[in-house]
């Protein structure tokens, strides 16, 4: 009793030791840490793909002819495309409604003599447009592979191109323009804030449940004892998960690390913060884990997914869903994930973000501190 | 049987609706997912942040400039007068893409002799949105080329492309998401309800209540998976009206291929929610086996990414999944106005999933009874 | 230990504390103006009925809640605003142990010594101390949620003790402990009084226990009604207490013809005797013993606590009608020898673990028979066979002359069950319980409405017809409970633990109801740890390690442990006796 440093440490002690043998002993908190994870990797990384390959196109030439030949042709020896031919539009068609088929590229028994007149030939293409991203994806394609033929088709005939303007596109960061690389380091965000948010909602509140705070809070521990019981070890355990998922990342899925792990494990430890505050404050506010773990799939879970810019463009969202998404922790993570995964350090993205996550953390454990009852009532 | 199925049926509706928190369930979190989804999720480009570099100060360069910022898709937010500015802007991420265009602009144009180049520059971490500005760029530049060509009586090239899009002329994302919200949000809800049921009454005792009645196994079961159903035909109405009014996406088909298909699906699902709750003991073990369900069966539907783009293996796992069919039923609905008869395809793999489930469900309540 | 304040005389002091709960639109009145004072090293047992804020009492002392108004100081340390100095001296056992359940023995025990910074010098020797003293010195690698219910209770106690506060406050600790491991906490707690200079306060249903203690407050509505000694309460009743039987009634029919009488307060069945209490203070005397009471023999006997108990809270809730006797009871006793249960050597196994060994016995009709052991004896799984919640290994078990394993569905509709845990629809509201219960069984139309109006009448539900069972109070529930059992009439009737943790008055009143269903024919089963309640059975069935230690009529069990120095041994006697002399 007379040196109270170390009752604080020795209580401390205690409930981080505590709490991590109830990690250890509770499958479903394994699972959350560890399985889900590695599910959620591997469902992602090999499962979402953005990028259409192999997509199947029904070509219709309703007269055959040299010309047509070498167009469906350059449709043949590309690897976006799988050309099915079809002898008329019908069937085609009948293919498309079927969903045998993505697109119909259609050329017109007078093609050959449109070809060598003054007007341009009309190559007719209808897409699948329910889906409209890959309609977009593969209608460019076909676009490019047109123009390819295009030039090819000049050359062999001499006949000067006339194309005012050409385009001279670049793409940065991830020249090969691979979808994973994106999702990969995108997805991290979203296993940080289940581990943080919901696991730690879900621990606390069911301390609340079973009756094991108000044997805790009878004790000498202090709130921020009991706080900081909670929250080291998942810190902990959410770091592994980072640093596993670092690892898959970049060695099963290639995805290229240009930044520094310390810049990621910096941020990340903001991150963390974040999401465990927030798993804190809604187990204080819940006391109860059907709610608690509703609550933290619905206000931190979901919005990682989908309004973090981990998959969809935030710029495109409508303006009031734009102003949400500055609430939503994941957005800046997911933004200093990208970058320094596929773009490097760079300070003017990761400074600002890590200020507003920074500021995020001091915020929610102020929320939390404050919260956390001393008391029953 | 009927009667005290009934009574099973009226209890299992009060327990669920005078119960606060398993009312929100049931409430809330659906419409905040559909506005979530409805609004958020959307590949669509809008508005979306470029920077113009000209070096060339023509009337043409400043025609090209305006027909970008003609599209709603573009937004120039920034205007660089030396080349050392281009970095910064994409690495910040203030631009998505920069549009540069050199000071031998207009006389290459006016010459003739070779294209003018315009180049653009992406930023590519997100590869799907810099794909998909990539090809609103092309189009914009197309549109110049023909009509600079027709305006200075150029000769055309000898072939044009005539792109047209079925079903979704616009190509709107929100017609590919919305009905697919109805599959997702109706999964979820009937998962749930029917994943925790029985792990709810376990906790709370009454089920050993239940098992000491004359209530035969098949009769409990039959009073579990009924509410889930009903709830789950309630909740996609509920969102199809939603995504009729709310959302505009056209209703081009007719409702009984539509119900058939939720019927049908709202049946497979049972199944597996029963089956998650005859494993269950506890509601966060419940919990738990939906989300390890539901996530994968999301994620592998089509839902937000194509299965074509899987990899071979894992499309054939697809074919377990019952939201796969139940995806294209609503959108071929939805959007293209199949057919019962065009979607038999989509309904009998669905069928045999949910009586495989809920036999399966039946036998695993039977041995767990105890 | 310097913990205390030079000032402090008392160990606990409470000042006009009032405290309020508000749930929806109703307000309850938890404690009204409670002023009481503890001196060191006493041992207070706090009773009173459910709702009487008994819990709310232990908290405030624990600083877990704040008083409205008033002060609350312990050892001079007021629980508002040093609240650090208080947790410091306490140790407090709430009513669910707080047990770490995914922990193991020595793991809880650890986190608790971390805790309360218990110096590693001391903390090995303590261990050792509470683990031989508790008995679970060779469990310490055992998680704790894998533990009976009595030994999860003493290693609650095991780590409360571990920091040797000064004051030590127990919220019903021995809830659903067997009369073993209850003997067993006492002497732990007595012992650590004695040792480390402690004071006690606890809450108990168990009004024996309260007995044990050097005062007792007893509480009623968040008054007190009474804080005295056990002696004191007891000589307050001197001259009130008798024991009656009679030649030609049944001890079940004299008891019920004695409850309603207007000068008894109370009278149960004890052994083969009625046990009263008289208004007044000569019994013999009184013009109640017409010639129905013929030949009946009235002899003085010492009061008890729980006498004092009944009598000043019957003075604060007199008895209704439907309580104190049914009219439609049938006064023949029907005892017919038409067997109704039959266990033939039933075993059952869970993996390598057999919990039930070659159970026989049988059951006949209207008969009341107990299942006792203690916690772990395999009472809980014989129970559930019984029911049909569980398949026996082995063994053949016919329920109403139905055999289980063949026709499980038409055995249940002729039984009903009660759990522990009175489970009901918490959402449903009393209506809807009974609704939906009558129907699971099978009742329809005017059949239905009946029986749903007796039940409102009989279990006097009327009133919270339209309330949610979740918000009822726990007698309440246990009625609704037992209503929703009996909405088919059943001829067996299964109680497990029907009385865990319900408040003497209210058990009283369960008993009653029971004993009005085997005089009319229903063959009644039940589990109980209050060996007083043990005295209402026909027969007994004692079960260790899932074995049958022994088997009988209550005189007949008592009667094995009767000896010179015991020559009138309780129930409770018994049990402890028999289940230890077989361990030794």
């Amino acid at each position: 009793m007379n040196h109270p440093n170390k009752e604080k440490y020795m209580r401390l002690q205690g409930l981080i030791i505590k709490e991590f043998l109830q990690i250890r002993r509770d499958p479903s908190s394994l699972g959350i840490a560890f399985a889900m994870p590695v599910f959620l990797l591997l469902l992602f990384g090999y499962g979402v793909s953005l990028d259409a390959k192999h997509v199947p196109v029904g070509i219709v030439l309703e007269k055959i002819s040299p010309e047509a030949r070498s167009f469906s042709a350059a449709f043949e020896h590309s690897e976006y495309f799988v050309s099915i031919h079809f002898a008329n539009m019908k069937l085609a068609q009948q293919a498309l409604e079927a969903r045998k088929i993505s697109a119909i590229i259609r050329l017109r028994s007078n093609f050959n003599r449109q070809l060598y007149s003054h007007e341009s030939a009309p190559i007719q293409v209808i897409v699948d447009g329910v889906d409209a991203n890959t309609a977009r994806l593969i209608s460019g394609y076909i676009q490019g592979t047109w123009n390819q033929w295009l030039i090819q088709f000049a050359a062999q005939r001499g006949i000067s191109l006339t194309q005012p303007i050409m385009l001279e596109q670049r793409i940065w960061y991830n020249s090969a323009v691979r979808s994973r690389n994106f999702l990969v380091p995108g997805l991290i965000a979203v296993i940080m804030t289940l581990i943080g948010a919901l696991l730690t909602a879900l621990v606390m509140a069911r301390e609340w449940e079973r009756g094991t705070l108000e044997a805790l809070i009878a004790t000498p521990v202090s709130v921020t004892e009991i706080l900081l019981g909670k929250l080291i070890p998942y810190y902990l355990l959410g770091m592994g998960g980072m640093l596993l998922s670092i690892a898959m990342a970049v060695f099963l899925f290639q995805v290229p690390l240009l930044g520094s792990l310390w810049v990621l494990l910096i941020t990340g430890t903001l991150f963390m913060l974040v999401a465990l505050g927030m798993g804190l404050v809604i187990s204080i506010a819940a006391k109860n884990q059907f709610v608690a773990g509703q609550i933290a799939i619905i206000i931190t879970f979901l919005p990682a997914f989908i309004m973090s810019g981990f998959i969809f463009d935030i710029d495109s969202m409508p303006p009031a869903i734009q102003s949400i998404t500055y609430l939503i922790a994941a957005r800046y993570f997911v933004a200093i994930l990208q970058t320094v995964f596929l773009a490097g350090n760079v300070w003017g993205i990761i400074i600002p973000n890590a200020l507003a996550l920074l500021f995020m953390a001091l915020f929610f454990f102020a929320l939390a501190l404050r919260r956390m009852p001393r008391r029953l009532e | 049987m009927w009667s005290r199925i009934y009574a099973l049926l009226i209890k299992e509706f009060l327990n669920l609706l005078k119960d606060k928190k398993s009312r929100f369930v049931l409430i809330g979190p659906p419409i905040f997912q559909l506005f979530v989804f409805g609004y958020a999720a959307t590949y669509d480009l809008n508005q979306v942040p470029i920077a113009i570099y000209n070096e060339d100060t023509s009337i043409a360069s400043r025609d090209l400039i305006a027909k970008f910022n003609g599209t709603p898709t573009f937004k120039e937010v920034l205007r660089i007068s030396y080349h050392e500015q281009i970095a910064p802007a994409l690495d910040n991420k203030d631009v998505l893409m920069v549009v540069h265009i050199g000071q031998h602009f207009s006389r290459d144009l006016l010459l003739a002799q070779h294209p003018a180049k315009v180049q653009i520059l992406l930023d590519g971490r997100n590869s799907n949105t810099a794909q998909i500005a990539l090809g609103y760029a092309q189009t914009v530049l197309s549109d110049f080329n023909i009509q600079w060509a027709k305006q200075h009586k150029l000769s055309l090239p000898p072939a044009k492309l005539e792109v047209r899009a079925w079903f979704n002329p616009n190509l709107e994302s929100r017609w590919f998401i919305v009905p697919g919200i109805v599959g997702l949000l109706t999964l979820v809800v009937t998962v749930i309800v029917t994943a925790l049921s029985v792990a709810r009454e376990r906790e709370q005792g009454t089920f050993d209540q239940l098992l000491v009645t004359p209530l035969s196994p098949l009769e409990i079961l039959i009073g579990k998976a009924i509410p889930g159903l009903v709830i789950g035909v309630i909740e996609s109405s509920f969102i199809i009206l939603m995504a009729v009014l709310w959302f505009k996406v056209p209703l081009v088909g007719s409702l009984v291929p539509l119900y058939i298909g939720i019927i049908l699906f709202v049946f497979a699902v049972i199944g597996i929610g029963l089956m998650i709750s005859s494993l269950a003991v506890t509601q966060q073990q419940g919990l738990l086996g939906a989300f390890l369900f539901i996530v994968p069966a999301v994620i592998l539907s089509g839902y937000a990414t194509p299965i074509a783009n899987m990899p071979p293996l894992v499309q054939d796992l697809t074919l377990i999944n019952p939201l796969r069919y139940f995806l294209i039923i609503l959108r071929g609905v939805f959007l293209e106005g199949l057919s019962v008869s065009q979607l038999l395809d989509q309904y009998w793999p669905m069928l045999l999933i949910g009586i495989l489930n809920l036999g399966m469900a039946g036998w695993l309540f039977r041995r767990r009874m105890y | 230990m310097s913990h205390s304040s030079a000032e402090a005389i008392f160990a606990l002091e409470l000042q006009a504390v009032n405290k309020q709960f508000s749930s929806g639109s109703r307000s309850v009145n938890a404690l009204r103006s409670v002023s009481l004072t503890i001196d060191k090293g006493a041992v207070v047992g706090l009773v009173g009925p459910d709702g009487a804020g008994k819990t709310t009492l232990l908290r405030l002392t624990a600083g877990l809640l704040l008083p409205d108004t008033g002060t609350i100081t312990v050892f001079g340390h007021n629980c508002t605003d040093q609240l650090a100095d208080v947790h410091r001296l306490i140790g407090y056992m709430p009513q669910r142990f707080g047990l770490y359940e995914d922990l193991s023995v020595a793991e809880n025990l650890k986190l608790y010594a971390d805790l309360h910074g218990v110096s590693h010098s001391v903390r090995e020797q303590r261990f050792q101390a509470l683990m031989s003293m508790t008995g679970l010195a060779a469990f310490t690698e055992r998680l704790a949620g894998q533990l009976s219910g009595g030994m999860k209770q003493k290693l609650g106690l095991a780590c409360t003790l571990l920091s040797q506060p000064a004051l030590l406050l127990l919220d019903e600790p021995s809830v659903g402990v067997d009369p073993v491991s209850r003997r067993e906490l006492w002497s732990i707690i007595e012992h650590q009084v004695k040792a480390n200079d402690m004071t006690v306060l606890l809450s108990t249903a168990y009004l024996d226990e309260a007995e044990r203690c050097s005062d007792v407050i007893l509480l009623d509505e968040g008054h007190i009604l009474a804080h005295n000694s056990p002696a004191a309460f007891k000589q307050s009743m001197q001259g009130q207490s008798y024991r009656l039987s009679s030649p030609s009634l049944s001890n079940r029919n004299l008891q019920n013809k004695l409850s309603g009488q207007s000068d008894v307060i109370d009278a149960v069945i004890q052994g083969d005797k009625v046990r009263v209490i008289s208004a007044n203070k000569d019994l013999a005397t009184l013009p109640l013993f017409n010639a129905e009471f013929e030949g009946i023999r009235i002899e003085a006997t010492a009061p008890r606590l729980e006498d004092a108990f009944i009598a000043l809270l019957r003075a604060q809730h007199p008895l209704t009608a439907t309580q104190a006797i049914s009219p439609n009871v049938k006064t023949t006793t029907v005892i017919n020898d038409a067997t109704v249960i039959k266990v033939e050597g039933v075993d059952r196994w869970f993996g390598n673990f057999q919990a039930v060994k070659k159970l026989n016995f049988s059951v006949n009709r209207g008969e009341i028979f107990g299942l006792l052991g203690a916690n772990g004896a395999g009472k809980t799984t014989t129970f559930r066979m019984l029911c049909g919640l569980l398949p026996v290994s082995n063994g053949q078990l016919s329920v109403a002359g139905v055999d289980l394993s063949k026709a499980a569905a038409k055995a249940r509709a002729r039984i009903g069950y009660m759990s522990q845990k009175f489970s009901l629809y918490e959402h449903l509201s009393v209506l809807q319980n009974l609704n939906f219960f009558s129907s699971a069984y099978g009742l329809r139309n005017a059949q239905r409405k009946n029986r749903i109006q007796w039940a409102l009448q009989q279990f006097e539900l009327e009133a919270e017809k339209n309330t949610n069972s979740g918000d009822l109070p726990l007698g309440y529930k246990q009625r609704l409970a037992m209503a929703c059992a009996l909405m088919h009439e059943p001829e067996i009737l299964f109680l497990d633990e029907p009385t865990s943790g319900v408040d003497p008055l209210a058990r009283r009143e369960f008993w009653n109801r029971t004993n009005q269903l085997a005089a009319s024919g229903v063959t009644v089963l039940v589990t109980t740890h209050f060996m007083e309640e043990a005295e209402y059975c026909d027969r007994l069935l004692i079960m260790r390690e899932g074995d049958i230690l022994t088997s009988g009529t209550p005189a007949e069990i008592k009667q094995q442990v009767r000896s010179v120095d015991l020559p009138e041994p309780t129930m409770e006697d018994a049990f402890i006796q028999l289940v230890e002399a077989k361990i030794s």
